[in-house]
């Protein structure tokens, strides 16, 4: 075999092993997705308190900081992210029966769902289909994320509606720009595990459809 | 919110701040650099977003 045979060999398997990725993603975050779908039917079913969701939310989070990365190598890291996803959509099931009981609420609802749904949709088919590399956004992003967990810190005993607004607008904004990130880091193959890349996505998706919810509140309700 | 519920959460959120400053360390400092264009091509997407936002925004109003 000459040398440019091995690097198409080698080009070829790279691009086999992307392709798996993005795929394996994709299925993955659709399953996660109607998982939670379907435990926050359960929890609306079961009219769970509203403090279910900051408990499930803070439980979820903390096995994706300890508990995944040892076992998204392995199958158990599958386990780890449906009880991850069920355990958050579980605690969103709070959130979405408080919200509708406001005036005009299902049409909130139903637009946060949409809009998330029209978002994500949008911006992983534009950072798939134009295979840019949004690598150089990383810093921008982490940073981002910082600056908004001191806000969410203060905003936790300082309870500022217009803070709150603000924190809800700068996550639409991160998490959009974190989807960006995301995906063309699995097309140019910076993620290779596509529990990991699973797990980011559904982040970004979970919080762009909490922050739309909170935002089209505040604007949609009476007072 | 309950007080334990606030200091749970607060408590939570000083561990994520933890557990992201290194990552976000490591992305300002050893992170690719954006090149020509790079931040045109973001941008667009972003401020499509920030529109559609906005649309949802005056559909509720």
């Amino acid at each position: 075999m000459n040398t440019l045979d091995r690097a198409i060999g080698r080009s070829t398997e790279t691009t086999f092993a992307t392709n798996k990725v993005i795929k394996n993603t994709y299925l993955l975050l659709s399953a996660t997705l109607i998982f939670s779908g379907m435990m926050a039917l359960l929890s609306l079913y079961l009219a769970v308190p509203v403090w279910t969701y900051t408990v499930s939310v803070i439980v979820a989070m903390l096995m994706g900081i300890f508990v995944l990365p040892r076992t998204a190598d392995s199958s158990a890291g599958l386990g780890v992210i449906f009880a991850i996803t069920g355990l958050m959509g579980f605690g969103l099931g709070a959130v979405i029966s408080m919200y509708l009981n406001l005036p005009n609420g299902p049409q909130t609802v139903g637009l946060a769902l949409g809009g998330t749904g029209v978002i994500f949709l949008g911006l992983s088919g534009y950072a798939l289909s134009s295979r840019r590399d949004f690598s150089f956004m990383g810093g921008f992003i982490f940073a981002g994320m910082l600056v908004m967990m001191v806000a969410v810190l203060a905003n936790i005993f300082l309870q500022i509606p217009a803070l709150q607004l603000a924190i809800a607008s700068g996550f639409i904004l991160l998490m959009s720009g974190f989807i960006l990130f995301q995906t063309s880091q699995m097309v140019h193959g910076g993620e290779t595990n596509y529990i990991h890349a699973t797990y980011g996505l559904y982040l970004s998706i979970f919080n762009i459809f909490i922050s739309l919810l909170q935002i089209l509140g505040i604007f949609g309700g009476d007072e | 919110m309950n007080i334990w519920l606030q200091i749970a959460s607060a408590a939570f959120v000083v561990l994520l701040l933890f557990y992201l400053y290194p990552a976000a360390k490591h992305w300002m400092q050893n992170g690719p650099k954006a090149k020509k264009g790079d931040w045109q091509a973001a941008a667009i997407p972003l401020l499509l977003v920030v529109g559609f936002v906005i649309l949802l925004i005056a559909m509720v109003r």
